[in-house]
């Protein structure tokens, strides 16, 4: 089931409440593709005479790496290439803006290729191209390495102790007010304040503590990274990769092999899944310096083993969060800490968890503390809405207890404490056109919300925030000789990008959605965009989608003027045509088809691109409702039912925000329940592989019903906001309240599996 | 470098003769679904592989003498399509038919599942209940082993070089007899036991068990034949006294380790917690047979 909320009349700038294209359910541009299995995905490229490009790992967490040998694997018949980090230029630690994270491009490329130390099991030491897949296998057996074995640290608090083993000789903690003398894992500690601590806990009636834990979880995508990387004797570069931003692929490409970025072509491959996983380059510059080395194209694909134990997951943490509130739920004080691994290098989204962790709510004084702590583990990624929805288990636990403790239904805790327009939020900026309150009323009163419960059984409710971004994109509207058009966007389609895109040039244009057709293009077709996350996508670029149609509307109602010989302020454009508003005229109306094929009269032909950087990307709230039974012999947990309300601002085509909200609830549920990386003592992870890393299957999760709350955002012209990473948010603390309801005990240490929660039900 | 060689055979006889002279790298063939990711992995080297599928004998569902030969390569979606062998031994059926996806049910093998020897396979439990038996045939003939006898550790065989499992037999069913299989997986499919529990039950008239076996998969390097679990239900029908005798024996009998799918601690409970569960279903079954 799935509704949308009637909402009052929209004050989106396009929304006259009369569109006819934007808000309905068209079959995706890319689905027959997609069902038929004619897409191409990162794997799927093949060239003449290609070379299997394969990566030695190191089998230690933490190593010198003494020496290299390569001679053996050289000799070896049908070795054309073989790269260590010493084919790599050192590069100056600096932090490069790229989309939702900013990386540090010394750190980005010592993890695409080790040079002294080997961080973590998995770590790239080598890499070799060879004639075929064996060969390949064979040449990496013949790598000799010396390594000092070093001692390892895996868990976060143990990385943080003063004796812990330290990975980074040069790392020394930020964020302190005296610069430490000592190197130490802890990269930076960060701090967001507001009022007096201790005064607020004084004014609280009730006061209320809790120690969480969480593992670390990896995105799951099916697709393993893959890419085709051709460079030629001049040095031009193409590279075929699925990735969430062909022109990130470049701009890393370029600084790590340190290459003019103008001398890369990216053609982005089909995508297949990315939650953020693939905002960071792996392969592709050590495909490039392999076939700069063997002078023939190199495609290297990961197994599944190596996306597990050398692709970004996020960050395992500790959490300890303290609630002070008055006896009618008026909150007074909240004291956060939080506690992330960060991998191999710092950078974990402890910063984006601090920031979201309150933003649901008004607090008067509070105090929020993250460390961002290297580890001897994978470099943590990007991961759908990072790190919120960590900080969100810990707070949004803490908020069910505290309900308990007072007697209060759960949603009319968060009502009294909720943030509202005009609210300066917990992480600095003011609140404008949120539709938090309509969310929580639209659980509050949906029937779920009160349907009764059976033995064993519990429901539990949790609310979650992510900002949303906007930023750099370019979008181009061609209109062809038909008067049918081209959508040309940057942006690899991961949630329906290509349905919205079309959808609102079609709107704009006035055409049926059949009559466009979107394009995601290379590098070298279409000016800069940002990656596609954060959000972002159906916002900004949608924002230069939408302008770029705008433009043509204008130059054909001056064509149309033309060859009606009126001025132009007497052209209309109504439904994909233009209509001389002086009837006394008699100019009959000249279509979209018409103006085209008379374009080479009025000027040539007819195209516009836009290049904007989008501001004002809405904030997105979520509200959820789970119910489970556990079965108290086994501790096995079922999802009986599941309902997310969600602040959308506008669904641009509902059938593709419906899935995102879904399936941010099915990868949040499998947060909760099953997921997590376990390591052996030797700092090997044990269950690299999809039968032991448990991502939901289908017959673990019900129908997970929808309801959209659509408060316009005024900044986009269709008052979208970004919806695909806050459902991810609440569920897992969702999951974990339910479970509290079911078993009367609280678990906060996830994953909540069976048994943990067999003997968490033992200890009585 | 490696090479990966294949034949498909048609008699017993020419099968066990190459499965001899590949030596180690041989290995028998049937569904496939554990050897070609072994192989893929590369946790098995590439050698010789024996594909069992042209071999008359080895494909197929048979009634004999009142009890069930079924083929070693015979896949588990035929099994479940089977009405009679269905009816007679719904908890072998079910332990076969929880192996992997509906896709890999069109390839996976009991025969498969039990030479793999891995200790969560999920049909060799409800097989070592039912008291099946193999026909191995090698190169110096055929003989009977019970399945039991198959798997010697994780990963290990009693078979001798040469020898492959032809056939599974399953005996003739007594009146007022069924089985039942249950698993404890953290998902509720596509996965590998953490605890796997086989119960086969005989009744009499008046219900009173006459005749128990229950075997445990999972909580040890083989699966385990709990003979104090059975005991505990004979002569009973299977009231909460017998049935909390049945937990108890069933975690005396488990002998697990600690690994990353669960704890000795939750497996040795969950192991009496299936037994009493399987043996509820496989009694209230028995009942209602002829």
């Amino acid at each position: 089931m799935s509704d949308v909320l009637e909402r009052p009349a929209s004050s989106a700038p396009l929304d006259d409440g009369r569109l006819k294209i934007v808000g309905t359910r068209p079959i995706r541009p890319d689905g027959v593709d997609k069902v038929t299995g004619r897409a191409l995905y990162g794997a799927d490229l093949a060239m003449p005479g290609m070379l299997v490009g394969k990566v030695l790992r190191s089998p230690h967490p933490h190593a010198r790496i003494v020496s290299i040998d390569t001679r053996k694997a050289r000799a070896l018949p049908g070795v054309k290439a073989i790269i260590t980090g010493a084919d790599f230029p050192e590069l100056a630690d600096e932090e490069y803006e790229a989309g939702e994270s900013a990386s540090n491009l010394r750190d980005l490329a010592l993890n695409v290729m080790a040079r002294d130390k080997a961080l973590y099991n998995g770590h790239a030491l080598a890499a070799v191209a060879a004639t075929s897949s064996a060969v390949a296998d064979e040449a990496l057996s013949l790598i000799e390495v010396v390594y000092e074995v070093l001692p390892h640290v895996v868990a976060v608090e143990a990385a943080m102790a003063d004796d812990a083993p330290v990975l980074h000789d040069k790392l020394f903690t930020g964020g302190l007010k005296e610069k430490p003398t000592k190197a130490s894992n802890i990269a930076k500690r960060n701090e967001i304040k507001r009022g007096d601590l201790a005064a607020g806990f004084a004014e609280a009636d009730v006061i209320f503590e809790s120690r969480y834990d969480t593992a670390a979880t990896h995105q799951g995508y099916i697709e393993p990274h893959a890419c085709v990387a051709s460079m030629a004797s001049d040095g031009q570069c193409q590279v075929w990769s699925s990735s969430q931003g062909q022109f990130m692929i470049r701009t890393y490409c370029a600084k790590v092999l340190d290459i003019d970025a103008s001398s890369i072509r990216v053609t982005p491959a089909e995508i297949g899944g990315g939650f953020g996983g693939k905002t960071t380059v792996y392969l592709e510059p050590l495909a490039l310096a392999l076939s700069r080395q063997s002078g023939a194209p190199v495609k290297m694909v990961m197994t599944r083993d190596e996306v597990f134990r050398a692709s970004g997951p996020t960050s395992a943490s500790v959490m300890t969060v303290r609630l002070g509130a008055k006896a009618d739920g008026t909150l007074t004080a909240a004291d956060v800490e939080l506690k992330f691994q960060a991998g191999a290098f710092p950078g974990s989204p402890v910063g984006a968890a601090s920031m979201t962790a309150l933003a649901c709510y008004d607090i008067p004084n509070f105090s929020i503390v993250g460390y961002d702590v290297v580890t001897n583990t994978p470099k943590v990624a990007a991961y759908r809405a990072p790190g919120a929805p960590i900080s969100a288990f810990g707070v949004e636990s803490a908020m069910d207890d505290l309900a308990l403790t007072l007697g209060m239904d759960p949603i009319a805790l968060r009502e009294k404490n909720a943030v509202h327009d005009g609210t300066k939020a917990s992480y600095g900026p003011t609140f404008r056109n949120i539709g938090y309150a309509e969310t929580l009323e639209a659980i509050r009163s949906h029937p779920h919300y009160s349907a009764p419960l059976g033995p064993n059984q519990g429901r539990g409710v949790a609310v979650g925030f992510w900002f949303n971004v906007g930023g750099e994109s370019t979008a181009a509207v061609n209109i062809a000789e038909d008067g049918t058009a081209m959508v040309i966007t940057g942006n690899p389609d991961i949630g329906g990008s290509r349905a919205s895109m079309a959808m609102m040039a079609a709107e704009v244009l006035g055409l049926p959605i059949e009559k466009v057709r979107p394009i995601v293009a290379d590098t070298a077709s279409i000016g800069f965009s940002m990656l596609t996350g954060g959000s972002r996508t159906t916002f900004a670029v949608g924002m230069a989608v939408t302008q770029a149609a705008q433009k043509i509307v204008e130059d054909l109602k001056r064509r149309a003027a033309l060859l009606m010989d009126v001025s132009v302020d007497q052209v209309d454009w109504i439904y994909g045509a233009a209509v001389c508003t002086d009837v006394s005229k008699g100019k009959a109306d000249l279509s979209l088809a018409d103006l085209a094929a008379k374009s080479g009269q009025t000027g040539g032909p007819i195209g516009s691109q836009i290049s904007l950087n989008a501001q004002g990307a809405g904030p997105g709230f979520g509200v959820h409702v789970c119910d489970v039974e556990v079965d108290p012999e086994t501790g096995h947990v079922t999802i009986l039912r599941y309902t997310a309300a969600q602040d959308v601002g506008k669904a641009i085509h509902p059938s593709y925000v419906e899935g995102q909200i879904q399936g941010g609830v099915a990868q949040g549920v499998g947060w909760a329940l099953n997921e997590e990386y376990v390591f052996d003592t030797g700092g090997v992870m044990e269950n690299a592989g999809f039968l032991d890393y448990r991502v939901p299957v289908a017959s673990d999760l019900p129908m997970i019903d929808t309801v959209m709350v659509e408060v316009a955002n005024p900044r986009h012209p269709f008052g979208a906001k970004g919806v695909g990473e806050v459902p991810i948010v609440p569920p897992l603390a969702a999951v974990a309240n339910a479970v509290r309801g079911a078993i009367g005990k609280r678990m906060t240490s996830l994953p909540l599996s069976p048994p943990k929660i067999r003997a968490a039900i033992d200890a009585g | 470098m490696a090479q990966l060689d294949f034949i498909a055979p048609v008699s017993p006889e020419q099968a066990a003769a190459a499965l001899l002279a590949g030596g180690a790298g041989a290995r028998p063939l049937s569904g496939g679904t554990d050897l070609l990711v072994q192989l893929r992995s590369g946790r098995l080297p590439p050698g010789l592989i024996v594909d069992l599928k042209r071999i008359p004998e080895a494909i197929g569902i048979r009634q004999e003498a009142g009890g069930f030969v079924i083929g070693a390569a015979t896949p588990g979606i035929a099994l479940g399509e089977h009405a009679a062998l269905t009816a007679a031994w719904p908890g072998v059926i079910e332990a076969a038919n929880l192996i992997g996806s509906t896709q890999v049910q069109g390839r996976a093998t009991m025969a498969g599942n039990l030479c793999n020897a891995s200790p969560a396979a999920d049909s060799v439990p409800a097989l070592v209940a039912a008291r099946a038996t193999c026909l191995i045939v090698g190169p110096a003939g055929r003989r009977t082993a019970p399945v039991e006898s198959i798997a010697v550790a994780p990963g290990r065989t009693s078979l001798a070089p040469g020898e492959f499992v032809l056939e599974i037999h399953l005996p003739a069913r007594s009146a007022r007899s069924a089985d039942a299989y249950l698993r404890s997986i953290p998902r509720t499919e596509m996965d590998i036991a953490v605890v796997g529990v086989g119960v086969n039950l005989t009744l009499d008239a008046d219900g009173v068990i006459t005749d128990a076996r229950v075997a445990l998969g999972a909580v040890g390097p083989t699966v385990i034949v709990a003979d104090a679990a059975a005991e505990a239900l004979i002569g009973s029908k299977l009231d909460d006294a017998a049935l909390a005798r049945l937990d108890t024996a069933a975690r005396a009998a488990a002998t697990p380790i600690s690994d990353k799918r669960g704890t000795a601690d939750y497996r040795t409970k969950i192991a009496g917690v299936l037994a009493r569960r399987a043996a509820t279903i496989a009694y209230a079954r028995a009942e209602k047979t002829a």
